[in-house]
């Protein structure tokens, strides 16, 4: 391991904690279901259809520019606020949200393949197991009625707002032993870090931990439709033991093979609808690299603040519009 | 630059130069079909001045009101602008599988056969999500 390879390992949620999390979503999810049993439809627009896809590629492209200053995929703010304030059913939101976590992922990926920021045998396997459960999550979305998505999304983004605001990051966290599946799969790497210029050594623990949390971050994928950068990065980087930016360029890999899946079963299911999601990858994606580039101009952790404010927001919309308090 | 990290870079490498082209490829296809959509160039399936009268309905209404198939259905509509749209969907989602089938000859060659397997189970399961077998149902 590198010299820089001194910072402990944040305070990790339990195994346990994570399984009470996900048995109180389930909980939740069952006692909603036969209190929004039928199906909500999203009140008709009187405004001229040209103007939705317009407005959406405004919002999009706003939302792109301020997610990568904000260190977020663009995909977690698309379907709260689209699905939120938009005539769209979130059926189609989601498909949409897919799409747009998968086109910035495809974009990025090759860049960071090339420069080691992003390791295929790191990413491989955890992909090829958040593919085979994002296909379960994009089903189970597709089938549950649209009340109790939401209801699930407002809980799931309420809950990203505060991984956002306690979880740490530990730039080069300290692996001092690989675990005996990551030293036999070869998983570890070197890459030149930028702001340093020094090379680094690279080696994961815990990975059949990691193997598992991906197993839930696929089904989240594919139901909700997030991306899920916001769930892989702290996976790979607090749990896994990878250096931060190896874990976010890992990141857009793993999301690449996983949104591509997931994104298959929403376009069989018709939930893909292009005057929805083009004009959103489109926004989104010029947004991005304006936000690329104002990246040294913006203060990150002003964005960072208003990003999570807007999350709140977006978290208790879905929340109160899933309940039927606030259609 | 030990040898595992060089053979690590030439996968990456390889990976990387199939991924951009897909996704180049998948975006300029897109961009052009909905240019063709939203200006009315080529006829739409579903009439753009119904959309916001639909798309507030669940799928399977949306569906059922606009007489669009499931599944591959959509791939013998071409011609219309809405459906061809979705050629530049389909393109950025199945791009990952070409790089995926370009690194196995070199994990092969190495005698890495874990990784052999994966890659083939990923292009498995990618496979089995395009081919519409689950889109059964709602």
């Amino acid at each position: 391991m590198s010299d820089l390879a001194i910072r402990k390992l944040p305070t990790l949620p339990s195994f346990a904690m994570v399984h009470r999390a996900w048995m109180l979503l389930a909980i939740i999810l069952v006692l909603a279901l036969p209190a929004h049993a039928a199906e909500s439809v999203v009140p008709v627009s009187t405004l001229p259809w040209w103007f939705w896809p317009l407005a959406l590629f405004v919002t999009c492209f706003f939302i792109g520019i301020v997610a990568v200053p904000a260190g977020i995929g663009g995909g977690v703010l698309f379907v709260p606020l689209i699905g939120g304030f938009f005539p769209f059913h979130l059926d189609f939101v989601r498909g949409a949200g897919l799409l747009v976590a998968l086109a910035s992922a495809l974009s990025a990926s090759p860049t960071l393949l090339r420069g080691g920021l992003s390791s295929l045998r790191l990413a491989l396997p955890l992909a090829l197991l958040a593919s085979i459960s994002s296909i379960g999550g994009a089903m189970l979305g597709l089938a549950l009625p649209a009340s109790t998505v939401q209801i699930a999304l407002g809980i799931i983004v309420l809950g990203i707002v505060a991984l956002m605001l306690s979880a740490k990051k530990s730039e080069f966290p300290d692996v001092a032993q690989p675990d005996r599946l990551s030293s036999a799969l070869g998983i570890h790497g070197v890459f030149i870090d930028g702001a340093t210029g020094r090379s680094i050594n690279w080696q994961v623990h815990r990975t059949p931990l990691g193997l598992f949390l991906f197993l839930l971050i696929g089904v989240m994928a594919g139901m909700f439709g997030i991306g899920a950068g916001w769930a892989n990065v702290p996976a790979l980087n607090l749990l896994m033991g990878a250096p931060l930016k190896v874990s976010a360029g890992t990141s857009g890999l793993v999301l690449s093979l996983v949104d591509s899946t997931a994104a298959w079963v929403y376009l069989n299911r018709g939930a893909v609808l292009p005057m929805i999601a083009v004009p959103s990858v489109i926004g989104m994606m010029l947004g991005a690299r304006i936000g690329a580039r104002l990246l040294h101009v913006l203060k990150g952790s002003v964005i960072r603040k208003m990003v999570i404010a807007l999350l709140l927001f977006a978290g208790i919309r879905a929340l109160l519009k899933g309940t039927g308090i606030w259609i | 630059m030990s040898s595992s990290e060089s053979t690590h870079a030439s996968d990456a490498a390889r990976y990387a130069l199939l991924l951009g082209w897909g996704t180049r490829i998948g975006l300029l296809t897109l961009v052009l079909s909905f240019t063709a959509y939203v200006f009315g160039l080529v006829t739409p399936h579903v009439p753009m001045e119904l959309l916001p009268s639909v798309w507030n309905q669940p799928v399977a209404s949306y569906l059922q009101l606009t007489a669009t198939p499931t599944g591959w259905g959509w791939f013998s509509m071409l011609q219309f602008s809405d459906m061809n749209n979705l050629v530049g969907i389909a393109l950025l989602a199945s791009c990952s599988i070409p790089p995926l089938l370009a690194v196995i000859p070199l994990f092969f060659k190495r005698r890495n056969f874990f990784y052999v397997g994966i890659c083939l189970l990923q292009v498995g399961v990618l496979l089995l999500a395009a081919s519409g077998v689950l889109s059964v149902g709602h």
